[in-house]
């Protein structure tokens, strides 16, 4: 997968290989590697199931249950994107992944200024229930789980699926949602931040003191390594980045005087699948262990549960290629073998287009087929964790759990993540590390086929998304049409309400979904938020 | 030409915040011995053209990839115009399909370079291109 330097003897023989991560791979690993690390199976690994779950969260892994795919989807009007979701939930997805456009992501309505040309372009416009009510429409919100990638402003938009799941007579116990909810990773990796660090952090623990209490089948936050990773950190900063912050939203629920066990078991995770093959299986399986030890170790947890890494493992599409792109159907399936390999809970890859923007009907049917096919016709149901007890992958493994705690380690002496973050000393290791990736790529020492190696050959044209004003346009009049016909009466005391449990530092969830179902929007609620916390200044990092 | 070192204002304009292109961009510009301004994410345009009058940079580079680069630019050029800025050039980089590429240059971007462009590259033309 072209991230590990090859240093080459002559005849093309390979003298050295050096993953991202630092670590060289020897030519051959034999049992005297795992005396030399000290390997010890109990301790190292234990059974599938067993603390501390190196092998695996599940006795019998993809047997007991195939793996959830949830290609992410979304784009347009919610009529658009309700008519995908049955598509995809037709052509046999068993979980959905709601991608929201901009606007949304960042807490303004379709008519703000600020939204100009980006209503619906990379993801479905939200700006009132109502236009929930549209996107999940005769879906079964009670047996499909829908992940909602959002983090600013997840609070909101949780509040918003409670509202319309109840509206179509399912109960907030019965729904199973999974809001990204992790803001700490947009401030280092993805950029969809509002407020600053400390309130932010704040509404994240409100949505998750909210879950434990009103919505067990919820999952809360999904940590994502996969934006620090696809911005540019090695898998091992990945790892230990995510970790840290999780512990920084555990912190914050700890306050609140909570029980450990009383609510991590529903922290799940979303990971990166991008690089060398055995460094990425090492990586994940090194990240089961560390999770669980850090719950166990450092919280004091007792029930396994609690000790779970349950991961979304999505196929990069930072790996993927503007040129010959095609060939990132076949890149995208080794990204999802490894993932399957190192036995993900829920897989989604990148469609081969998007490179380019948003997939079409086309390229994301391919990407759950790629993920079909692995299940079905290759065997990587056959058994649990097939790779356990190679010589090379246990020392690797062992390598890269070193390595995670020392950056892990680095963290905690800078004061943790939160400080680290607000520092920008994570956001600057990580531009430091996306600068020196592409400088390998440009010298073609990094080799990605197509770009810097076997460049030649036609250039297939590809179908692509188009964006549609059209659809902007129909969005922001139906906005209008809502103000004008909705009770505003209503709307100004479910808002009024909200700022006061706001300034009260009261769990704002119950006063979201209040609004939520006063239909007031999802730009109203947003500038309660921000006349209250202000706005996050980004640290200087040149 | 003066010896003094080229002035670029990197910019992430509107709501999108992948900005590994454009901290890539900054280090590499930095390396090539130019002076780098970062603009931060989420900038309203107005806000971005102020940015470069106040640094008096030479060059505005946009960085786009939600694919609304269309819009963006022509706005930020006809600001540009308005306040007079005509001897800065603006570039883009980011998601840029090739189609879009003569459209960019009508509307007067000077330089497109879609991601995985050579740094060299993006170097060169702006080196051959400021205070002309």
């Amino acid at each position: 997968m072209g991230v590990a330097r090859y240093i080459k003897e002559e005849k093309d023989r390979i003298k050295d290989v050096i993953l991202q991560s630092g670590i060289h791979i020897k030519p051959l690993y034999t049992g005297d590697d795992l005396k030399e690390i000290d390997f010890d199976y109990p301790k190292d690994l234990g059974n599938p199931g067993d603390y501390p779950f190196t092998r695996g969260i599940h006795k019998l892994g993809f047997r007991s249950r195939e793996w959830t795919t949830r290609q992410y989807t979304g784009f347009g009007t919610p009529e658009e994107t309700n008519k995908r979701f049955k598509l995809m939930i037709s052509q046999g997805q068993t979980g959905l992944n709601v991608a929201f456009d901009l606007p949304t992501q960042m807490g303004y309505d379709s008519d703000d200024p600020m939204a100009e040309g980006e209503v619906g372009r990379v993801g479905m416009a939200v700006d009132s229930l109502r236009d929930f009510e549209i996107a999940f429409k005769d879906i079964a919100l009670d047996s499909i789980g829908a992940g909602l990638t959002i983090n600013a402003v997840a609070s909101i938009l949780l509040a918003m699926y409670q509202a319309v799941a109840e509206g179509y007579g399912f109960s907030k116990k019965q729904i199973s949602a999974t809001p990204q909810n992790d803001i700490l990773k947009e401030i280092v990796g993805r950029g969809a931040w509002i407020f600053p660090v400390e309130p932010a952090v704040r509404l994240i623990g409100d949505v998750i003191e909210y879950a434990i209490k009103e919505m067990p089948r919820t999952n809360p936050v999904s940590v994502c390594g996969y934006h620090i990773r696809e911005a540019g950190a090695t898998p091992v900063q990945e790892i230990a980045y995510a970790i840290q912050i999780a512990n920084a939203y555990i912190d914050n629920v700890l306050e609140r005087g909570y029980d450990i066990d009383e609510f991590v078991a529903r922290f799940s995770f979303n990971l990166d699948v991008f690089g060398n093959l055995w460094e990425q299986v090492a990586k994940f399986r090194a990240a089961r262990k560390l999770w669980a030890k850090n719950i166990k170790e450092r919280y004091g947890a007792k029930n396994d549960r609690s000790m779970f890494l349950r991961g979304l493992f999505g196929g990069g599409g930072g790996g993927l290629t503007k040129e010959q792109p095609e060939n990132n159907i076949v890149r995208s399936a080794y990204y999802a073998l490894a993932a399957a390999l190192s036995g993900a809970q829920t897989i989604a890859l990148c469609s081969y287009d998007e490179a380019y923007t948003i997939p079409t009907p086309h390229s994301a049917l391919i990407s759950l087929r790629t993920l079909q096919l692995l299940m079905d016709e290759v065997g990587l149901r056959d058994t649990v964790d097939p790779l356990a007890g190679s010589y090379f992958i246990e020392t690797l493994t062992k390598q890269m759990e070193e390595k995670i705690v020392e950056e892990m380690a680095k963290i905690d002496t800078l004061g943790g993540m939160v400080k680290a973050i607000s520092e920008g000393y994570i956001q600057k290791e990580v531009a430091r590390q996306a600068y020196e990736f592409e400088k390998g790529v440009q010298s073609g020492e990094l080799i990605k086929i197509g770009v810097n190696k076997y460049t030649g050959g036609e250039q297939g044209e590809v179908q692509l998304h188009e964006y549609s004003e059209e659809s902007a346009i129909e969005q922001t009049k139906a906005l209008k049409e809502l103000r004008r016909t909705r009770n505003n009466k209503e709307v100004a005391r479910s808002l009024k309400a909200l700022d006061k449990a706001t300034r009260d530092k009261v769990n704002v969830m119950p006063y979201l979904v209040d609004c939520c179902k006063a239909y007031a929007t999802v730009g109203e609620m947003t500038r309660v938020f921000r006349d209250i916390f202000g706005e996050f200044v980004e640290p200087g990092i040149f | 030409m003066s010896t003094k070192p080229i002035r670029i204002l990197i910019a992430k304009p509107g709501l999108d915040g992948h900005d590994r292109g454009a901290k890539v961009m900054a280090h590499a510009l930095r390396d090539a011995g130019m002076e780098v301004i970062y603009s931060g994410l989420h900038q309203p345009i107005p806000s971005i053209v102020k940015m470069a009058v106040e640094e008096d940079v030479d060059v505005i580079g946009l960085s786009i990839m939600s694919g609304a680069h269309i819009p963006i630019c022509k706005k930020t050029i006809e600001l540009i115009k308005k306040e007079g800025l005509d001897r800065v050039i603006v570039v883009v980089g980011g998601v840029i399909p090739a189609k879009d590429i003569p459209v960019l240059r009508e509307i007067g971007v000077k330089g497109v370079f879609p991601g995985g462009t050579p740094f060299e590259e993006s170097i060169t033309f702006i080196k051959e291109n400021v205070r002309k």
